[in-house]
């Protein structure tokens, strides 16, 4: 007979599920509602989502006073891990997807926001998020990843076009071979230590000094493939920008931000202990990786026709730029990270919004794909005030200072240097001066070409609603005056990154 | 308010800019000259209240930014930087009252007040972050400048330009990164002031690489050879007006950063590379000298003296001494003024003409008396005639580079002989001879509005050639100064005696104590 497992309620810190369970809570509410009452509209989800995302964010708030107080949580039969890690990665999700939401209310009628359900599967992967940056057992993260992969496909799926068909396909297929390596690798590792926990592998493996380094890399190999994927590091990266193509900008705007910072967290907590233990095989794969998606991306980036499909390449560029900190490792370039995701989710979730207001339901005959380049001549000429703005973005992208992202690669850059890359720097410089190039690029469109004949302007506001409006509008002062924010940015990032051991 | 007066000298245009979008189109010309005036009567405040007899940094403003990262808004000028501010705000006023119509005149002066923003606050930065940032941001309207109202290639001839100086500036960057580390680990805090800088003595490895990471971001500034291929195609393609801040006060950036920034911060370094920079300004100067004298297109006759000239500032920067110093600040403020006349000068023909190839003039000393004497006498000053202000400039970066090397002084002076040559080429095909095309013989004359922009310049240009003194004295100051600190923080011995000591007399007598003990 098995002896009754005794545990006390208190022990198991419930509370380090709120901010999870609060999403799921918002998901199943909408649900409800939809049995009670179907074909609401769609600005009921969309309030009824930010209101739990801003309960979300209080219970957040709430764990960051307990982290500043009492340190790293952990509850659950500790499965759960708060720790300053979490806690900011949570902030970034929750925030980007209070950016987010509001985008549903545009002034064309758009087929995925009349469901409900994508209001429900949007929740369910926010908090599937969130379980994946909160814990470091592997079986958690996995079981995270696939609740927010799952509702993410759907709701790319859900913008009903051929195209959209296809980025769901691709997406699903690229996904289930991520998910099937991490899980492989995950076995691996338990096979080897006897634990899914990240900090008990580590422990073992310090323990026995290594000695199967072999099938540690085997298990390294498959969870680098396997988060390769969900980064988009090249060469894993060929289904972002189809995929960045057929969903709406708004949503390829989201997925280049909160699915990388979700994965972002875990690369960290699993890759910089190995590589701080000298791992040197891996600290050379991640240096190739960095450096190749760095350059490829940008260099693809670099004679596309069509924007969206440019700030796809552009998003992976980014992603290679900030993998460097998981390379390099210390506490200043860790906080870089955040710092540098933080200003990038602000700069270019403006900037996908600025297409997403510009987003036609019916091509003109002239225009061979939604926002190609030729589109935004001389849009300084029709719609100045939207030219400045987009202009800004691309500015900021690029890194010319002051705008938000300028700190980012700064701080970034400072980490390389200061943590001993002195090539790593001068190619993170080199490339954010190719970067510029197609930056400028529609930047030249927009201000230095005559508009296409017949074009009035309107097209670039089509969209526009007030609730667009305020997101761009929170988005262009953000990335204007990031550099007040800055200091007690970095100042709350550090000692949360600092006091969480990375 | 004078306390304040760099933020204000700064930020006013800027303000000014975002206000001038609610001005009326018809209006916007006399609310740019207003705005301009008023900038550049605020900047002559600032040369009243400067105390010349001060070497050090005088107004300067402090404001913590990314205090955890060693970031601070800190301002100041000396004598080095106070007359080129001086200039910024001059040529923005006389560039924007001398405009001629443009499409999009609103546009064009709204940028040119964000320009104007961005020179001063390059000059008065004295944090390597905030300079940065002004530094990359007087790209953008000068981009849009030539992108917008350029000629045929003008998309082309700004994105180079962006790219070019983009890319040097972002090694430069790293540079700056390297800096603060290395004071972070010197004095465990992190600053990106250019006087702390200035305090931290680096061993002469890290000396030269970094030195290097400067350099390119400076040089293609500047441009140097072989970097200055981006030049001739921005002068080619911009308008009038972007040449003019182009020429005299942008190329300025790079030849003063190498002095508030190369030359104090790695001492030996400098001279390390003396030889080789001296090497490439003369064959900057002399190359670009014997290209401008095969050009058909006046405009390239003066964008390529504008190069061969910015060879002479250098050569006098790496003389490393207070002559050569000196002077290739006083050359940078002459250059400003006799090459933003002489693209102002260039502008007039190309508005009447819509031709700049120099074929199709010939003879316009009959038609336009009063042009060709101004012009003349800027051809005069750009050769460096005597008595003119280039020639100050001229003879005393010059003289300063004599006492480092007999052989490349005679080299570089052979140049000028050869500036002289396709100058006088030059005004010979456009203003002597006879009135062969028809379109020129009834070509108006300078008309008001022009003479406005001009005749400052002639005036300046003959008298600070005359009587050079109230410039030179506190740019020496504060040269001086430079020189010294160089001295004392140099640590080879090649160093040592290449930059001299100017308190020698005080060494003297320290040596002299320690016998008599």
């Amino acid at each position: 007979m098995l002896e009754p497992v005794n545990v006390s309620l208190e022990s198991l810190n419930l509370s380090t599920l709120a901010p999870m369970l609060i999403p799921i809570i918002g998901a199943l509410l909408i649900l409800v509602i939809d049995m009670f009452k179907s074909g609401l509209h769609k600005t009921l989800y969309v309030v009824i989502s930010l209101l739990f995302l801003f309960m979300d964010f209080g219970a957040l708030a709430d764990s960051a006073g307990v982290f500043m107080q009492n340190g790293t949580v952990m509850g659950v039969f500790d499965v759960m891990l708060i720790d300053g890690l979490a806690i900011l990665s949570q902030f970034i999700i929750v925030v980007a997807s209070m950016l987010f939401i509001p985008l549903a209310l545009t002034h064309k009628r758009f087929h995925e926001f009349s469901y409900p359900e994508f209001f429900a599967l949007f929740l369910f992967m926010i908090s599937g998020f969130q379980f994946m940056v909160a814990t470091d057992n592997l079986i958690l993260v996995f079981v995270g990843l696939e609740t927010s992969s799952l509702a993410l496909y759907t709701l790319i799926a859900m913008h009903n076009r051929d195209k959209s068909f296809e980025a769901a396909v691709k997406y699903f297929t690229m996904g289930a071979l991520a998910a099937g390596l991490f899980s492989f690798g995950s076995m691996v590792f338990y096979a080897l230590t006897g634990s899914v926990e990240i900090n008990k592998i580590a422990t073992v493996l310090a323990a026995n000094n290594y000695a199967d380094i072999g099938y540690v890399l085997v298990a390294v190999v498959f969870l680098l493939a396997s988060f390769a994927f969900k980064l988009s590091l090249v060469p894993f990266h060929t289904w972002a920008p189809d995929v960045y193509e057929g969903s709406s900008a708004a949503m390829a705007g989201y997925m280049s931000i909160v699915p990388k910072i979700a994965a972002f967290i875990v690369a960290m907590r699993l890759f910089e202990f190995l590589i701080h233990s000298g791992v040197l095989w891996l600290e050379v794969v991640l240096y190739a990786f960095v450096v190749i998606t760095m350059t490829a991306a940008n260099l693809w980036a670099l004679v596309q026709t069509d924007v969206k499909r440019m700030l796809a390449y552009s998003s992976v560029s980014h992603a290679g730029f900030v993998m460097a900190a998981i390379l390099i490792g210390t506490t200043q370039s860790n906080s870089a990270l955040f710092l540098y995701w933080v200003l990038f989710s602000f700069t270019n979730l403006g900037s996908f919004s600025m297409l997403w207001m510009s987003r036609q339901k019916h091509l003109p005959d002239h225009q061979r794909s939604d926002h190609s380049y030729d589109k935004f001549a001389g849009m300084i000429q029709t719609a100045p005030v939207a030219a400045v703005i987009m202009a800004l973005f691309m500015l900021s992208l690029a890194g010319l200072p002051p705008f938000a992202l300028f700190w980012g690669k700064l701080y970034m850059i400072s980490s390389a240097v200061t943590g001993g890359y002195t090539v790593l720097a001068l190619i993170m410089a080199l490339n954010s001066a190719i970067a510029g190039y197609y930056y400028l690029k529609l930047i030249v469109y927009m201000f230095m070409k005559e508009p296409v004949v017949g074009n009035d302007g309107h097209v670039y506001v089509a969209n526009a609603t007030l609730s667009l409006k305020t997101i761009i509008g929170v988005a262009a002062v953000g990335t204007i005056f990031a550099f007040i924010a800055i200091n007690p940015i970095l100042e709350f990032i550090t000692s949360f990154v600092y006091n969480s051991g990375y | 308010m004078i306390d304040h007066i760099l933020s204000i000298l700064i930020f006013f245009p800027a303000l000014a800019a975002m206000f001038g979008f609610v001005v009326q189109k018809d209006s916007i010309r006399a609310y740019g000259v207003a705005v301009a005036t008023i900038e550049f009567v605020l900047s002559l405040w600032l040369w009243f209240a400067f105390d010349s007899n001060v070497s050090g940094m005088q107004f300067m403003e402090q404001l913590p930014l990314v205090p955890s990262f060693g970031i601070n808004y800190i301002l100041g000028v000396d004598g080095i930087s106070l007359f080129i501010i001086i200039l910024a705000a001059f040529f923005t006023m006389i560039g924007i009252a001398s405009l001629t119509d443009t499409k999009n005149v609103k546009n064009m002066i709204i940028t040119l007040l964000f320009l104007q923003m961005t020179m001063v606050g390059v000059f008065a930065a004295l944090d390597a972050i905030v300079f940065y940032v002004f530094w990359e941001l007087s790209l953008v309207p000068m981009v849009y400048i030539i992108g917008a109202w350029g000629g045929p290639l003008r998309v082309y001839a700004s994105i180079k330009f962006f790219l070019y100086t983009f890319a040097g500036s972002l090694v430069m960057l790293v540079g700056m990164l390297f800096m603060a580390y290395f004071y972070y680990q010197a004095t465990g805090q992190w600053s990106f002031a250019i006087l702390d800088w200035y305090r931290l003595i680096l061993p002469e490895s890290f000396q030269l690489w970094l030195f290097m990471a400067f350099f390119i971001g400076f040089a293609i500034k500047v441009p140097m050879f072989p970097f200055h291929t981006w030049l001739p195609y921005a002068h080619g393609q911009a308008p009038t007006i972007g040449s003019v801040i182009l020429a005299a006060i942008l190329l300025k950036m790079g030849t003063y950063a190498f002095i508030r920034f190369s030359l104090p911060l790695f001492p030996d370094a400098s001279v390390f590379y003396m030889y080789p920079i001296a090497v490439i300004a003369i064959i900057m100067i002399i190359y670009t000298a014997m290209v401008a004298y095969a050009q058909e297109d006046v405009k390239q006759v003066v964008a390529y003296s504008s190069v061969s000239h910015m060879g002479v500032i250098i050569l006098g920067t790496f003389a490393l001494n207070v002559e050569g110093i000196t002077g290739s600040i006083f050359l940078m403020i002459a250059h400003g003024v006799v090459s933003g006349a002489l693209f102002l000068l260039v502008g007039v023909i190309y508005d009447r003409r819509h031709t700049k190839m120099m074929n199709q003039f010939g003879g316009l000393a009959h038609v336009m008396p009063r042009y060709a004497t101004i012009f003349g006498i800027m051809m005069m000053a750009s050769v460096g005639m005597p008595l003119t202000i280039n020639f100050v400039g001229e003879f005393l970066s010059l003289l300063g580079f004599y006492q480092q090397s007999h052989i490349l002084t005679l080299l570089a002076g052979i140049a000028i002989i050869v500036g002289a040559i396709y100058m006088l080429a030059a005004y010979k095909k456009m203003f002597f001879g006879n009135v062969t095309i028809e379109e020129n013989k009834n070509l108006p004359d300078v008309n008001k509005r022009e003479l406005v922009a001009l005749v400052p310049l002639v005036v300046i240009t003959i008298w600070l050639g005359v009587y050079p003194k109230p410039i030179l004295e506190p740019i020496n100051n504060s040269v001086e100064s430079i020189v010294q600190l160089m001295h004392d923080k140099s640590i080879t011995q090649e160093a040592k005696s290449r930059i001299p000591n100017l308190i020698e007399g005080v060494e003297i007598t320290r040596t002299s104590a320690g016998e008599a003990h």
